[in-house]
């Protein structure tokens, strides 16, 4: 570890490579999330209608149907099949994170990522240390709930209380009182639990990793020999479970391919590290062969 | 025996193992069961709509719609008039849905309907292709005490303002007995019409409308399924359906001397002329005497035993056919 005296995460990087390199996936990350949302409120804002709708289905252009399949699925559900524009968009929405990984979508378009960001950046820099203990299946278990209880009430249930819809839809159609519900997240995530919601408890999250489990983008340490051990990746990391095989598995002969689906392809750890461990590329760029790799416990699901 | 020794530890792991499973996995179900079961009683609240929430046209049933929306908002935005909302988490319409207030921006009713063309989930019906099928609810002209055609007046703007205009609202003309002398146009729903549009409450001049749209099954009555319209019964089989001569008359029981224009007695198989002049009777029961204590005028041409004839086939009382 660095002697330096400041023991800030990402210091190390910053003194290395510069500020604007040591954070340029965060700034590139904020960037899309923000301009994400800003083409969603140009139309009620500006009345510049390039993107109308939310996150559950959006319609750009006239053209592009983007349909969230977990919403779809829980209506699928209660027993009701989307038109055909909204099925397209299910399609095309599916598509496109199985090939960038499915929790990009956590990490890159999820508004309440900001601040679940945010809480863990405050308990970072507040020093808060104890932390509820919960399994990170924990998740799995409440998409299942999610499913069956729509199945069972008829009514699509996560959409009911699911902060990041109502976050989405309180920016654009109105808060109202929705933003309790995202400083429950805030504060729960600051005091309670250590990154508790998107990590242990989002089933939106927990859907978009089983989408995202074959995807061929994927984080990659071909430096891993470089490693200091530091620990600033696995600081910063919002799923720190996923970067051990990789990173540390040289000597069992895994990696050095990030392949665990909870991985959100944030990139923050390739930011962070000031020996260029880490890169984006493919799940094919792994030492092992595929199949080998898949057998790995750090690729069965439950292991994160 | 050193089998045993070796194996006997690693079976002990293996239970501890498998009962740690066991709690791990219990601990979960049952947590997160916990949760579902709150979440569950929240939708089932959920699912109870606000009187005076309406759907969008073309919306599924309640209970089929909570299913079917994904709370996209497309409704809300291709509405031209702005009448769509989508509830927040405090309104006490299911989180995230969308529907309107009639008293506060009615639906306009486009021919086109592209609310329900904006829909990707059928939660609006695509089968809906004519507004005026639409059924997102139904008028109900609920306070007759206050409503100023009620007392008399001839406002009538829930009447003009309607986009079905004498057929979904038709003022009916009744005595106003009240002067004596005037009539009063009374507001009337027709639910075969009426689109539920709600621009009839949104301009009801009174303070507080008189004429409100409520979802169907709070508006409507339905008979009992085995009930059956006599005179619609007599219409569809072309004449009666029971044997008249063998009615039953029970006594009229009207002060002696009393004859009625136009009565037809089943007793005497008899009814009273209509031109007669009825015999004046001093206690003649209430109804039975107009306001300047005439007796009962002749009935008009058209009612029920007007026309005198030996035996007319509707006796007064069981529906005339008009």
């Amino acid at each position: 570890m660095s002697m330096a005296a400041d023991k800030r995460v990402g210091a190390d990087a910053v003194a290395a490579k510069g500020w604007l390199r040591a954070n340029r996936w965060l700034l590139a990350r904020r960037a899309t999330q923000l301009a994400i949302l800003g083409l969603f409120l140009l139309g009620p804002l500006a009345g510049l209608w390039i993107v109308k709708g939310n996150l559950a289905y959006s319609y750009t252009l006239g053209i592009l149907p983007l349909t969230d399949p977990y919403v779809v699925l829980q209506s699928a559900m209660t027993g009701h099949l989307p038109e055909v524009l909204g099925a397209v968009g299910v399609v095309i929405v599916l598509a496109f994170y199985w090939l960038v990984g499915g929790r990009v979508y956590c990490s890159w378009v999820c508004p309440v990522n900001i601040v679940t960001d945010s809480a863990g950046w405050l308990r970072r820099r507040l020093g808060i240390k104890g932390s509820v203990h919960l399994a990170r299946e924990t998740r799995y278990w409440m998409l299942a709930m999610t499913l069956l209880g729509s199945a069972l009430t008829g009514v699509v249930l996560w959409e009911l209380i699911n902060p990041v819809s109502m976050l989405h839809r309180g920016l654009i159609f109105g808060m109202g009182f929705a933003w309790t519900i995202v400083l429950a997240v805030f504060l729960f995530d600051l005091f309670v639990m250590s990154r508790g919601w998107c990590g242990r408890l989002c089933p939106v999250g927990a859907f978009y990793g089983l989408i995202g489990r074959f995807s061929p983008v994927r984080v990659s340490a071909p430096a891993r020999a470089a490693c200091n051990d530091c620990m600033d990746c696995f600081e910063v990391c919002p799923e720190p479970q996923v970067i051990r095989p990789a990173l540390k598995g040289a000597a069992s002969g895994t990696g050095p391919v990030i392949l665990a689906s909870a991985c959100t392809n944030c990139g923050r750890c390739i930011d962070v590290c000031s020996k260029d461990v880490f890169r984006f590329g493919t799940r094919f760029n792994n030492a092992l062969p595929v199949s080998e790799a898949s057998g790995d416990p750090a690729a069965a699901p439950g292991k994160f | 025996m050193a089998s045993t020794d070796e194996t006997a530890p690693a079976v002990a792991r293996k239970s501890v193992a498998r009962r740690q499973f066991l709690f791990d996995t219990a601990r979960m179900a049952c947590g997160v069961g916990m949760l579902g079961l709150g979440l569950g009683l929240y939708a089932k609240q959920s699912k109870a709509l606000p009187a005076l929430a309406l759907r969008p046209p073309g919306a599924l049933p309640e209970a089929d719609f909570l299913g079917a929306c994904i709370r996209c908002g497309l409704c809300v935005r291709d509405c031209p008039y702005d009448t769509l909302s989508l509830a927040r988490p405090e309104t006490p319409v299911a989180t995230g849905t969308p529907f309107f207030t009639a008293r506060q921006i009615p639906c306009e009713m486009c021919e086109d309907i592209p609310c329900v063309k904006a829909c990707p989930t059928g939660a609006l019906d695509h089968g809906l292709t004519d507004i005026n099928k639409a059924r997102m609810g139904l008028a109900a002209l609920i306070d007759h005490e206050t409503c100023l055609n009620f007392l008399g007046l001839r406002c009538d703007v829930c009447y003009r303002v309607c986009p079905v205009i004498d057929k979904a609202i038709t003022l009916e003309v009744l005595p106003n007995t009240r002067t004596g002398r005037h009539s009063m146009f009374l507001p009337t729903v027709h639910s075969e019409h009426c689109t539920g549009c709600g621009k009839c409450e949104q301009a009801c001049v009174l303070e507080e409308a008189a004429i409100k749209v409520y979802p169907v099954a709070l508006a409507k009555g339905a008979l009992g399924r085995h009930y059956r319209l006599g005179w619609e019964e007599q219409k569809k089989a072309g004449g009666s359906l029971i044997d008249e001569k063998s009615m039953l008359d029970l006594p009229d029981r009207l002060p002696e001397g009393t004859r009625l224009p136009g009565h037809y007695d089943p007793g005497g198989g008899t009814t009273a002329a209509p031109g007669s002049v009825p015999a004046p009777v001093p206690s003649a029961p209430p109804g039975m005497v107009g306001p300047g204590g005439a007796v009962v005028p002749p009935a008009p041409p058209g009612m029920p035993g007007s026309v005198a004839g030996p035996v007319p086939s509707h006796p007064p009382g069981l529906g005339g056919g008009q």
